[in-house]
């Protein structure tokens, strides 16, 4: 069954969407990723225009995080005044990235700047998973320590500490500078725009190991600081370069929704690091790919983009 | 331009003759692009005032194009040169009653602009560009079309009978661009174009998906607040219903 998508401005089959939609839920609800660095590559691929990828990918994030991040607060897993500094910005950092989106997509290398992205950030993404999840045996013959407390959790003193504007995080534990929060908000917020990514495979780990917040609640808090983030980037998007198509995002919620609870269940019978590391090898693969895309000589030099008058 | 040249050449048909040597039309006036839409065969019928051979050119709404060339930066292949052609049809077909060459000439192929080599892409502006490396740009535009579906280098076929009537089918593909179309018909006679007609029809977004589209573009404020509550109304639900499980 074939459905035109009124601003992608194509036909695609629905199952085939709302398939992927599935198939990304349940990976986020195997994994406890966003999968909006999957989706927005998908789309991509199925000749969806990148900018509307990038657009109705946070617009299809936004449910999900909001989806989860309710079981987060009922948990009492969500820091809200450490999101609402993260919020702050989120929002400075979307304005941002959405003004340099359009800038880059009339000066042509809006599809390098997205490609680079990726790269960059799913090789850490997948070299940090792979990392975490490779069992402690070959770690330690690779001759690393494990985490301690050296490593994570509050109590660490370093030079974070000796910033101005020091603001008490009750349930994060923490007694810091607003500043970098602010400035990690404000970097995920320029991707997210960027990419059509929620930020939250950046944004968990710099919680725990650059913040020191205990990892359940980083987990929380970085789902409801999301939620505020993909919503100004859908917003801007859809206000600036009226690039949001509805009927795609309502096509991959719906698979996204039903997908994500399968997911869930799936994990809870399976061993949780023997699954992130084969999501690990699937992110990486997919970085060499893109990388690779970069660097060798393309096929077809030329391109065009053509503008109504 | 091309226009007024084909007015100029109806003209002077109608002063010879004192019928119409040429009539066509589509089967339909309005393409609609509904929810369902998967592309559109139309039929474009008529009929001459006697033998010749007919000619015919589909042409999409005028666009301006940038096509840009990737170079190696480093490591990297970046797009690096482009150029911006003018009035650019955003598609193009032609279908004709025998091969072109057998009985249009060159020249005459060349100011209709018949065949996709003959398409007019003419530079916005000064181009710093060699005359070889902007014919690359042209064969790429036309290459990079045709693998859209959007150009077809081939020839489509005209059926004709009894030397009097002739029809032929245009296949839209479901990318194809909204806005008003022409199509071109030349019949040719010993060599020249002995009557021209132009069939104007319209292809636009109908319904559901028009309306999403011209909101999205006129209420681009309110549309993007209904698509974050959308979401957020997706992911609340959602919850709740996972919760219930």
């Amino acid at each position: 069954m074939q459905i035109y998508l009124p601003i992608a401005e194509i036909s695609v089959n629905v199952f085939l969407i709302l398939g992927m939609g599935g198939a990304v839920g349940l990976l986020s609800g195997m994994f406890g990723v966003g999968g909006g660095f999957l989706i927005t590559p998908m789309l991509v691929f199925l000749g969806v225009p990148p900018p509307v990828a990038v657009g109705t990918g946070a617009n299809e994030i936004v449910a999900t995080s909001v989806s989860s991040v309710i079981t987060q607060l009922r948990r009492g897993n969500v820091d809200l005044r450490m999101g609402t500094v993260l919020t702050v910005g989120g929002f400075i950092g979307s304005a941002v990235g959405v003004w340099l989106f359009s800038l880059l997509k009339a000066v042509g290398q809006i599809d390098l700047v997205i490609g680079l992205c990726y790269v960059i950030f799913l090789s850490i993404i997948g070299g940090l998973m792979g990392w975490e999840s490779m069992p402690g045996e070959i770690r330690r013959r690779l001759g690393a320590a494990p985490p301690t407390a050296q490593t994570r959790g509050p109590g660490r003193h370093t030079w974070i500490h000796g910033l101005p504007f020091k603001m008490r995080f009750h349930k994060s534990k923490l007694y810091i500078s607003a500043i970098m929060p602010l400035a990690l908000g404000f970097v995920v917020g320029i991707l997210a725009a960027i990419m059509g990514v929620g930020g939250g495979f950046i944004m968990v780990p710099a919680m725990i190991y650059i913040l020191g917040m205990p990892t359940q609640v980083a987990i929380g808090t970085s789902l409801f600081q999301i939620i505020f983030v993909t919503a100004t980037t859908t917003f801007l998007q859809a206000t600036v370069n009226q690039t949001v198509d509805v009927v795609l995002a309502i096509l991959l919620l719906i698979g996204g929704v039903v997908g994500a609870q399968l997911g869930t269940r799936i994990a809870a019978k399976m061993q949780s690091e023997r699954l992130r590391l084969l999501l690990a090898l699937l992110v990486l693969g997919m970085a060499v790919q893109l990388a690779a895309d970069l660097v060798i000589r393309p096929a077809e030099l030329f391109s065009f983009t053509g503008a109504a008058k | 331009m091309i226009r007024a040249v084909l007015i100029a050449w109806l003209a002077a048909g109608a002063a010879h003759a004192q019928e119409a040597p040429l009539v066509a039309d589509v089967s339909e006036n309005l393409v609609a692009i509904t929810t369902g839409f998967t592309g559109k065969e139309v039929l474009l019928f008529g009929a001459t005032d006697g033998p010749g051979d007919i000619a015919i050119v589909v042409k999409g709404p005028a666009r301006d194009i940038t096509v840009r060339k990737k170079g190696r930066v480093g490591p990297l292949w970046v797009n690096r040169d482009e150029v911006t052609f003018r009035d650019v049809p955003s598609f193009y077909r032609i279908a004709s009653s025998r091969p072109l060459e057998e009985f249009a000439p060159p020249n005459l192929l060349s100011r209709f602009q018949i065949g996709t080599g003959n398409i007019r892409l003419e530079p916005a502006g000064e181009t710093e560009l060699a005359p070889e490396a902007l014919a690359e740009y042209r064969t790429a535009l036309v290459r990079l079309k045709t693998g859209q579906r959007l150009y077809d280098e081939g020839l489509g076929a005209v059926n004709t009978t009894s030397n009097r009537l002739f029809r032929t089918r245009i296949l839209f593909p479901s990318n194809v661009p909204t806005g008003t179309y022409f199509v071109e018909v030349y019949l040719f006679r010993n060599g020249t174009v002995a009557a021209a007609e132009i069939v104007p029809f319209n292809i636009s977004k109908i319904g559901f998906g028009a309306e999403v589209y011209d909101f999205a573009h006129n209420f681009a404020a309110i549309y993007g607040l209904l698509a974050i509550a959308l979401a957020v109304g997706a992911g609340w639900a959602a919850s709740a219903a996972f919760r219930r499980t």
